[in-house]
């Protein structure tokens, strides 16, 4: 993707680490990482968030945030993170003039949430590749053989039989379902396609207002009920009304869940024989969000969502965050479900695709 | 999914007879599992070799005592070292002043709103009367999902005009209190990344602003091994005095409470343990500590049970299980509760001693096995599950085919039926009462 490829311009490959062993952390101290200068300096006393530079405002109220929907420049910010800690030790341990620090590469990988056992398996792995010309290679066909292989033209498609496309969105609590709904609702508002948002959280204390603020910032009309109401009602009734109006997208918010909640995951079955039977063969995209910052407990989530409703992708939260997003590997491989989308900010804009070969890529670059 | 740390150990070292002393290569094998069963359970990598170094100078040469076997002996030493890291520190919540400042901070949707919630209800019932201050202007919705949340609790909630600065909304807050006569206000701020130094300055501003007593730290329980990072960047930026350690209630083990505790020095405060408001309970060190390692955890079960079981129902049950008097419809309505308890494998893996049986218990759920009984009990008239011994060849058959199941299939539960209700008849005469009612969920 572009973004990746305007790293090297926007913010200069750090220096290879001099030919002293590259240290794993040895402290807790939070690292200063290149791109934190990026950022606004605060040493003035604080006031509400300043304005980031070409980022739209995140305050409620804007009612031009959805304008800008491209990319915008704290995109490089939000993954050069994840990758130039992450990373530059991978790269710093692999590249040793002694040879590979197999430990300390497993620890890294520990580091960013791959898992033990995944981390350990991908170095024994990587250990006894003889085709890779070095361990660098190595590790990274290793890693990229977890991920899963997807169509970059994806797209939410349109039931065979006509009818609007269907994008339910799942997830435990506060992964930033209702966020992701918003940046997705200006992405497709911005390519001209015609949706409604259906606010089936009817759980959560005043969901149905942050997603209606959502709406109206991307323009786009969502059909909701009173605060308790059935969800499976409230899609069904989005649905209905897509069909009347001609739309070709309906975007389906579902509450917060955790993933051991059998009734709760039962509720989220039914959503989805909902949508089956309002338009059959719709063949509906559900998105499973998760917290980059989640650790091993992110594969038992997928599992669960994945067994309740069959989920066709992934987006993944918070990648502007010091999280690394390390279990997708796990999850990817697991469920063979790819991440579609990452989220790198607050802004209406700050959502990515996600490209399995270009992110491996960019992580050895 | 995850074996549990006894059960790695009972693996590894369980044909260990030896008495006496661990010996130094049992404990590096022991050690390898130890490592794992942290590390699966989010514990930071870092941490976790730190606690290893320490768990294995005292496990090398210690004494296995009498009634345990080498991996229970590790088991045991692994476990009293994590109570004594989650002891750590001040764990009383403070509420001195009037009004006495409470400010909750964290990363966005660690759950901060709700737990703001839960604590004024905590609050309510020790006598004294909060105030909610919304501090978050920059979610879509965040003050009104504070204002609902407050509705429902009979809760003042404060909202400062749009375009207030969050320490003058603190601040007024504060004031707001004092003219409403309330004695304890709490902060709901905004959730922020530990890097964005603006906002982590905001924080610091605020803290400046009105001194709160108690500044919690909310932490998601799922959180992987970025928690530490979080935690110390907040602990720079504010005088964080403990945490609240969020979606407990999941199958998360929580090992970002550990790591925290184990770098911060903060102690985890309270527990958030499901949706409502009233899912708030107070730390305790062991309980966590035993999650974390997958060990038995009987309080929750107990809990959980309580929650599921209706409790004239559980008496009812209890009565018929004395008397000797189960018939095949309460089993039905057995099988149909416990289901409700979540998945059975996680159910038996916190019943001490039933971990091993935890994964063939799942099994048999996955197969269908539970259904299948379900169904054959359905196929039955009601006279037939109250009395079992008419069920003829003929009966049998007919029930075969109506449930979609075999004859062998109906016979095998009909013995089951039959050997259970014998045990039962035992048990009720050999007076362990206490042992079922405590199982069934009675208070």
């Amino acid at each position: 993707m572009a973004f990746w490829r305007r790293r090297g311009v926007q913010a200069p490959e750090p220096p290879p680490l001099p030919s002293a062993p590259a240290p794993p952390r040895e402290s807790f101290e939070i690292e200063a990482s290149p791109v934190e200068e990026a950022r606004p300096a605060a040493d003035s006393p604080p006031e509400p968030r300043p304005p980031e530079p070409a980022s739209p405002a995140p305050a409620p109220f804007d009612p031009t945030a959805f304008l800008a929907v491209a990319p915008t420049g704290s995109l490089d910010t939000g993954l050069e993170r994840t990758r130039s800690t992450f990373i530059n030790q991978l790269r710093g341990y692999l590249g040793d003039a002694d040879g590979p620090q197999w430990d300390d590469v497993e620890e890294t990988l520990i580091a960013g949430d791959v898992g033990a056992a995944l981390a350990i398996e991908l170095v024994e792995r990587a250990r006894r590749r003889r085709d890779s010309p070095n361990a660098e290679s190595a590790i990274r066909t290793e890693l990229a053989a977890l991920l899963v292989k997807r169509d970059p033209d994806w797209a939410p498609r349109p039931a065979a039989a006509g009818g609007p496309a269907v994008i339910l969105v799942v997830g435990v609590n506060g992964t930033g379902k209702t966020t992701t709904i918003g940046k997705l609702a200006a992405r497709y508002a911005g390519e001209g396609r015609v949706l409604i948002l259906a606010a089936a959280d009817t759980f959560r204390a005043a969901a149905i207002d942050q997603l209606r603020i959502w709406a109206d910032r991307a323009g786009v009309p969502m059909i909701a009920h009173a605060p308790g109401a059935d969800p499976g009602a409230v899609v069904y009734d989005a649905l209905d009304a897509a069909v009347a109006r001609g739309a070709d997208l309906v975007i389906a918010d579902t509450a917060g869940r955790l993933h051991t909640k059998s009734n709760l995951m039962d509720e989220l079955s039914k959503i989805r024989r909902v949508i089956d039977k309002r338009l059959p063969g719709a063949a509906p995209e559900t998105l499973f969000v998760l917290d980059a910052t989640t650790g091993q407990n992110g594969l038992a989530q997928a599992r669960a969502f994945h067994e309740a409703v069959g989920l066709t992708g992934i987006v993944l939260t918070k990648l502007d965050s010091t999280a690394k997003g390390g279990i997708v590997f796990a999850i990817e491989d697991a469920l063979k479900v790819p991440v579609r989308f990452v989220g790198v900010g607050e802004g209406v804009g700050d959502l990515l695709p996600f490209d399995p070969d270009e992110f491996v890529e960019a992580l050895f670059a | 999914m995850f074996d549990t740390l006894s059960e790695r150990l009972r693996k590894t070292l369980g044909n260990l007879t030896s008495r006496g002393r661990i010996s130094e290569a049992d404990v590096d094998i022991a050690m390898r599992e130890v490592r794992m069963a942290l590390l699966e359970a989010d514990v930071n990598f870092k941490v976790v070799k730190d606690f290893i170094t320490r768990v294995r100078a005292k496990a090398v040469g210690a004494d296995v005592l009498q009634s345990l076997t080498a991996g229970q002996q590790v088991v045991k030493i692994v476990h009293d070292e994590l109570i004594d890291l989650l002891s750590a520190g001040d764990r009383v919540f403070h509420l001195s002043g009037n009004p006495a400042v409470v400010a909750m901070v964290g990363l966005q949707g660690s759950g901060k709103t709700t737990s703001t919630a839960k604590l004024a209800r905590h609050i309510v019932k020790t006598g004294r009367r909060p105030l909610l201050v919304a501090a978050d202007p920059y979610r879509p919705a965040a003050a009104d999902q504070l204002e609902t949340l407050g509705r429902q609790l009979d809760i003042p909630v404060y909202r400062a005009p749009v375009g207030t600065s969050v320490p003058d909304i603190a601040r007024h807050g504060i004031e707001a209190a004092r003219r409403q006569v309330r004695d304890v206000v709490i902060l709901d701020t905004a959730g922020r990344l530990s890097l964005d130094e603006a906002l982590m300055a905001e924080i610091a501003a605020v803290n400046a602003a009105v001194r709160p007593i108690e500044t919690l730290l909310v932490v998601d329980a799922m959180t992987g091994q970025e928690a530490v990072g979080v935690a110390q960047a907040f602990v720079a930026a504010v005088p964080v005095t403990g945490l609240i350690l969020t979606k407990i209630d999941g199958d998360a083990r929580g090992g970002a409470a550990l790591s925290i505790s184990a770098v911060t020095g903060v102690p985890v405060k309270f527990l958030g343990t499901g949706e409502k408001t009233d899912a708030l309970e107070v730390f305790h060190p062991d309980r966590l500590a035993g999650r974390i390692l997958g060990m038995g955890d009987m309080l929750t079960l107990v809990e959980r049970a309580q929650e599921t079981f209706d409790a004239n129902q559980a008496q009812k049950m209890e009565e018929k299980l004395r008397k000797a008097s189960f018939t095949l419809e309460d089993m039905l309505e057995q099988l149909q509760q416990v289901q409700k308890m979540g998945p059975i494998g996680q159910i038996m893996s916190m019943i001490p001693g039933m971990g091993n049986m935890a994964g063939e218990a799942q099994a048999a759920v996955d197969r269908g096995d539970l259904k299948r009984t379900e169904a054959i009990i359905r196929a039955m008239t009601p006279a037939e599950r109250r009395d079992p011994t008419i069920l003829n060849g003929s009966r049998r058959r007919r029930i075969a085919a109506g449930s979609g199941t075999n004859l062998p299939e109906v016979n095998r539960l009909v013995k089951q039926f039959g050997d259970m209700q014998k045990l039962m008849k035992q048990l009720a005469g050999g007076g362990r009462r206490g042992a079922v009612g405590s199982l069934m969920g009675r208070r």
